[in-house]
């Protein structure tokens, strides 16, 4: 078996056995510009990330709002392809070998790579998920297969909206973990209710002993803390995208913005786990 | 039975044409596609909304369009018969209301108060404001911001039917950042908007619901062509970006295996400068956007490639799914004509019939006119005339160096 094929699963057995919750930051790869990724990845990891999510930047991010279309535009300004993205990975694990990184985007960089040689790459380069979010379950066929064998495993989204029976079948197929998009809309909307995000999360756990980690709407420690009460984990992404668009034009400013922000979520996550 | 008969059972229940199609979206719309297909499903062969459809096609639309005979134009270029499908005579002035018609009707068996639209040449954000006018419905229309500027009659026509239109500044602004607008939106509005889509493209139902709702004009051209012609047409003709009106022609002659079908695309500068938006014809690998399978024009690393074509509403990357199983398996064969081709054959039908028909019609115009001259007089082409040309006249004024 593959050594990393199940690094997402020994994050979060270890995080439940430690009483903790998962901090999942969202940042876009080549932006702005791709020399500093892999930077931010580490800088990520040390304020308290356990999980990374790397956008591959597309031309047509038709599920995300401003703030990740733009960080797309700045991205692909660079000509960053999906190749770059796994050489960041590979080049990210020369220093870290444990922190899961799953890629998220959309479907067509890996149709166009083909996903015979993105699954041999992405499984080289030492990635551990992928989220494509226009690619749910039943458009998978037999490229599930492909990619567990590859020791990578197929993320899925949940909406307020998903129905019963295709949370079912969503929670059947899921591995790693399921991301719950916790508002109707783009990425980068605005309001959030923690209380009715956890009604839904607690009819979720009847399907599925998945972590149920949760994404859209969490800009801060403190709503990263109430969605932290009733998920297994935090998903932040427009909000840090945000912080690195204000700094392209410093991004040596970055690595410290994004400790500083993901240090609060941290704190926030961890002081209600310990209360 | 035909050996195309099976191509009439598609798509599967999943929304697949073979490879193609399919269902290729974010979570957060499958719920409001699965109700469109509960809703589509149940009222597809309910009589009573069968009947509406009729009846709003035949006394808001003006339906049958004629099927008329090109003579003198077949005349001057000397070969075969070339018919024109008039659906630049509906309402509105393009077939593409054909299709809003019975997606309004789907929408206001939703009970959703609001409807959006994406458009490129304006003719179905025309078409949607249209409808959302008559049926009292808020209506919003996404345009690139470059195709607002070169049609701007019909972002004036939208505005004076009471819809908002929303110019999009992103990507290559035009007709695919339309859509990814409008999908934006409809997520975030699902409870009270209906997408209305206007081609048979997207997410399943979309590419079966509107070929269904376009089908009538090549159900008319049909039964015109065995009374007018006294038979079935050689061949079809129609221009292919999204490909609605392709589908709408082509579908019910699809196991009529004597008639051939040419679907036409936008070859821009010429298919070998690489400025066209012709997938088809140029081969362009499968991918997958805007919710489904398809040929698909983008770079190695899979980003959409921006397109380039004379005509707004061709303007676009991938084309509907059905398409692009029809080129595989043989029924239809997908050709390109150059931006200066398409000009000429405006012109030329303009002067010679006194039809000024759109830019994307000319198109298919282009091609009939090549197909006619290597055929015997006694061959038929129809040819779907698609759209009228007024919101093209800025566009060949300024090609003709005329500001008005």
């Amino acid at each position: 078996m593959n050594q990393h094929a199940n690094r997402i699963d020994r994050r979060f057995a270890a995080l439940k056995a430690a009483g903790r919750k998962a901090l999942i930051p969202y940042i876009t790869a080549g932006d702005p510009a791709p020399a500093h990724t892999v930077d931010f990845m580490h800088a990520c990891v040390e304020a308290g990330a356990d999980v990374i999510e790397l956008g591959v930047p597309f031309s047509d991010p038709m599920a995300d709002g401003p703030v990740i279309q733009k960080a797309c535009e700045r991205a692909l300004v660079h000509g960053t392809r999906l190749s770059h993205v796994l050489e960041m990975v590979a080049a990210f694990r020369e220093r870290d070998s444990e922190t899961p990184v799953v890629l998220m985007g959309y479907l067509n960089p890996i149709e166009r790579m083909g996903y015979a040689a993105f699954a041999r790459q992405a499984r080289d380069a030492g990635v551990d998920g992928v989220l494509a979010v226009d690619m749910p379950p039943e458009e998978m066929g037999e490229n599930a297969a492909l990619f567990a064998d590859h020791g990578l495993q197929s993320i899925f989204l949940l909406a307020p909206t998903t129905s019963e029976q295709r949370a079912t079948t969503i929670c059947h197929h899921g591995q790693g973990y399921l991301y719950y998009v916790s508002l109707k809309g783009v990425t980068g909307a605005a309001t959030l209710d923690a209380e009715a995000v956890g009604a839904q999360l607690a009819s979720l756990r009847a399907l599925t002993e998945l972590p149920l980690c949760v994404g859209f709407g969490i800009r801060d420690g403190a709503t990263a803390a109430a969605i932290g009460r009733v998920a297994d984990g935090v998903i932040v992404g427009s909000a840090l995208v945000g912080r690195i668009a204000e700094r392209a034009d410093t991004p040596e400013t970055i690595p410290q913005a994004l400790r500083e922000i993901l240090g609060e979520m941290r704190e926030a996550l961890d002081r209600d786990a310990r209360a | 039975m035909s050996r195309f008969s099976d191509l009439t059972q598609l798509p599967d229940a999943s929304g697949h044409f073979g490879p193609y199609g399919g269902r290729f979206v974010s979570e957060t719309l499958s719920f409001a596609l699965e109700e469109l297909d509960k809703i589509y499903a149940s009222l597809k062969h309910d009589p009573d909304f069968q009947a509406e459809f009729d009846r709003d096609l035949t006394h808001y639309v003006g339906r049958p369009s004629p099927l008329y005979h090109a003579e003198r134009w077949s005349r001057e270029i000397g070969g075969a018969q070339i018919w024109l499908k008039r659906e630049d005579l509906n309402h509105t002035g393009a077939h593409k209301v054909n299709n809003t018609i019975g997606q309004a009707l789907l929408a206001k068996r939703s009970g959703k108060p609001r409807v959006i639209a994406e458009t490129g040449a304006g003719q179905h954000g025309v078409a949607t404001a249209t409808v959302a006018a008559r049926l009292g419905l808020e209506c919003e229309v996404y345009m690139g911001a470059e195709d607002v500027e070169r049609q701007k009659l019909n972002v004036y026509r939208m505005r004076l039917l009471g819809a908002k239109v929303v110019p999009v500044e992103s990507g290559s602004r035009t007709l695919k950042d339309a859509m990814n607008e409008a999908l934006r939106d409809w997520v975030t509005n699902v409870d009270n908007t209906f997408y209305i889509i206007g081609t048979v493209a997207g997410p399943h139902p979309y590419p079966m619901l509107v070929r269904d709702f376009n089908a009538v004009a090549g159900r008319e051209a049909r039964r015109q062509s065995l009374e007018q012609i006294g038979r079935l047409p050689d061949a079809l003709v129609a221009c292919v970006g999204g490909g609605s009106n392709a589908m709408g022609l082509f579908y019910p002659f699809v196991e009529d295996e004597e008639v051939a079908m040419y679907g036409v695309e936008a070859g821009g500068d010429g298919l070998a400068t690489g400025r066209h938006a012709a997938p088809l014809t140029a081969n362009a690998p499968r991918g997958v956007l805007h919710g489904n399978r398809t040929y698909l024009m983008s770079d190695e690393g899979g980003q959409i490639a921006d397109t380039h074509s004379v005509s707004a509403g061709l303007d676009y990357p991938g084309v509907g799914p059905e398409h692009a199983l029809w080129k595989d398996v043989g029924r239809v064969e997908y050709v390109a004509a150059d931006d200066h081709e398409v000009l000429a054959a405006f012109r030329e039908l303009t002067r010679v019939e006194g039809i000024m028909p759109a830019l994307e019609s000319a198109h298919a115009l282009a091609h009939a006119k090549k197909l006619a001259a290597s055929l015997p007089q006694d061959k038929h082409i129809v040819v779907n005339l698609s759209g009228r040309g007024d919101k093209d006249i800025h566009t060949v004024a300024k090609i003709d160096g005329i500001e008005f």
